[in-house]
């Protein structure tokens, strides 16, 4: 893994590189598809846009009037301590919280200008556009063909040879076809936790979303298929939006562009955001002292 | 200097996890010694019987004579009957209380404890129940249809405690990833959790068809006595459990036919306990492992 010490020579690295760069790199054998054109997440544009954002479990509040902007094409890093509501802020982007009972939610979540918790808003055709990937390894019991193409299916690509190229396409871009094309119809069960991950964001890639959420993809991974995750997570940064919790925060200085920093308050234990600006302003100049003893390891 | 540490001295426990062992083999010798009595019993007792004849003759004489076949018919059909009512109303049920409402919910909560109370009602009552509302009520008299409906009333509790046990034993994180990649609800539930959820089904299913067959109380007001090959559903039909009762109490010189038609009673019960898990196992295998 490099590092990426110099934020400013890195977003220039990837200003010069990425329109130069070929949209199909043979030699890697990706086929992730081509660059999305416009602005480079240097230039933020928001495709989400949360406004006082509180999220409520049964009576007790859990997150506090948040107020943030999702970069398009740009990762965003939430990080804070545990407790501090940042995977509740994350199920509340793509509705997941309406699987929780008593779950609540206050203010408004707007995607592409959109308010998601609008009565009329397709919560399958949201979510299919934000995909998530969750903490642990998530595979369903299935093949490892079948875990990519039941949501496909459910989504109307029903034609084999379909569900086939992009079966094949979304394992090449997680690195996973060399290690499982010959053993499509084995259980995804029998894959290690890092092919296991692997194969769960390949899913969420497979519907082609414009957003990916991520909840700590790499804490339940040792630390060689964690790298291998974040080394696919960095491939992916430009062609996705990404939001990433993590607390891992030598891994939100590698990848982000942008952070998030929430904390808790001590009494009532309620999460709120502290503070959200450049990753590298986050970790080299940041404003509020919370953020200053946190990044520093003073505090959290 | 250093105090060597105990690797020496009694082994206190060693003792103690072989008697468990111990006990543990002797339980489960008791319960295969008992299931293995009475089928050894019922060998000794019925077995010379056991013919083609028997299983295909209607019964002569109160039963001395003549075979079981129309007392087969009707043990099939009542238990036929008995699941096509009862497996399609509990799974329901048991969908509802497990993935479309919450778990405390009023409605789950009562729901839940009618069925409780339900399971704990003696059959002799079923039995009761099912002759003034199915047979006097609704006018159904002594019938097949009657005694099957009886007998769904019976199952609906197993059907839906195991089923929902079942639901709810599949991890939640299986809901929350189908649901982030925009599953729908029924999709999730009949291509996700019900596969995965079957064993457990078909546990329930096959302790249901084991009790339904086995019923004679519920069924001696409802279905009835009558021996005779049933002709259509509303005919009173006799049903094995039934007939095996009859035969011992009631028929001086009947331990014969009776010893055999239990020993065919526990001969059926097996085949259609292998046949339920076969289908179960096969359909699993289908849903889960292919395209």
């Amino acid at each position: 893994m490099k590092p990426k010490s110099d934020m400013t020579d890195y977003l220039n690295d990837r200003e010069v590189l990425n329109p130069a760069q070929p949209t199909c790199d043979k030699s890697n054998a990706y086929t992730l598809g081509p660059l999305q054109t416009g602005p480079y997440c240097c230039i933020p544009e928001p495709v989400i846009q949360v406004k006082d954002l509180s999220l409520f479990y049964g009576a007790k509040r859990a997150l506090d009037k948040v107020t943030l902007a999702i970069y398009r094409g740009c990762i965003t890093a939430l990080i804070g301590p545990s407790g501090c509501g940042k995977t509740s802020f994350l199920s509340a982007i793509n509705r997941l919280t309406d699987l929780i009972p008593d779950c609540r939610v206050e203010g408004a979540v707007q995607f592409e200008g959109n308010d998601i918790y609008d009565a009329t808003c397709n919560v399958q055709q949201l979510r299919k556009q934000i995909g998530m990937v969750f903490q642990k390894p998530t595979p369903f019991p299935l093949s490892i063909q079948r875990n990519i193409a039941l949501p496909l299916r459910e989504h109307g690509i029903t034609q084999r040879a379909d569900i086939q190229v992009i079966t094949e396409q979304v394992l090449r871009d997680v690195g996973l076809w060399d290690e499982v094309c010959d053993r499509l119809d084995a259980p995804a069960l029998s894959l290690s936790g890092g092919q296991q991950q692997r194969l769960c964001i390949a899913r969420a890639l497979a519907l082609d979303p414009q957003i990916l959420l991520m909840d700590e993809p790499c804490s339940a991974l040792d630390p060689i298929a964690s790298s291998v995750v974040e080394d696919l997570i960095n491939r992916l940064n430009g062609r996705y939006t990404i939001v990433i919790v993590t607390h891992n925060l030598a891994q939100a200085r590698r990848i982000a562009n942008y952070a998030a920093f929430f904390w808790v308050k001590e009494r009532e234990r309620i999460g709120h955001l502290v503070e959200f600006g450049h990753c590298r302003d986050i970790f080299e100049t940041p404003t509020h002292p919370l953020t200053a003893a946190y990044v520093s390891g003073t505090r959290g | 200097m250093y105090k060597q540490i105990g690797v020496t001295g009694k082994p206190n426990h060693l003792l103690r996890d072989q008697m468990i062992r111990l006990l543990i083999y002797l339980m489960v010798l008791c319960v295969s010694g008992v299931f293995l009595w009475i089928l050894l019993d019922l060998i000794h007792g019925g077995g010379a019987l056991l013919s083609w004849d028997f299983l295909t003759d209607v019964p002569r004489d109160a039963g001395r004579a003549g075979g079981i076949g129309s007392i087969l018919i009707s043990t099939l059909l009542v238990l036929l009957i008995a699941l096509l009512v009862a497996l399609p109303v509990g799974w329901a049920t048991a969908m509802l209380l497990a993935e479309f409402i919450p778990a405390m919910s009023l409605l789950g909560r009562w729901v839940r404890y009618s069925l409780q109370v339900l399971a704990g009602v003696p059959s002799i009552v079923f039995g009761l129940f099912g002759y003034a509302f199915f047979s006097i009520y609704l006018g159904m008299g002594f019938s097949i249809l009657s005694g099957g409906l009886t007998l769904a009333c019976m199952l609906l509790p197993i059907l839906v405690s195991t089923a929902e046990a079942g639901l709810r034993a599949v991890p939640e994180s299986y809901r929350l990833s189908a649901a982030a990649l925009g599953m729908s609800r029924t999709a999730t539930l009949f291509h996700l959790l019900l596969p995965v959820a079957a064993p457990a089904w078909a546990a329930g299913l096959l302790l249901g068809i084991g009790r339904a067959a086995a019923e004679t109380a519920a069924l001696m007001f409802t279905s009835g006595y009558v021996d005779r090959m049933p002709e259509s559903l509303l005919d009173s039909g006799r049903v094995l459990a039934l007939h095996i009762f009859d035969l011992s109490m009631n028929v001086p010189g009947g331990d014969a036919p009776a010893y055999a038609s239990a020993l065919v009673l526990i001969i059926l019960l097996l085949v259609i306990n292998l046949i339920a898990m076969q289908l179960i196992h096969f359909w699993q295998r289908r849903k889960l492992n292919t395209e």
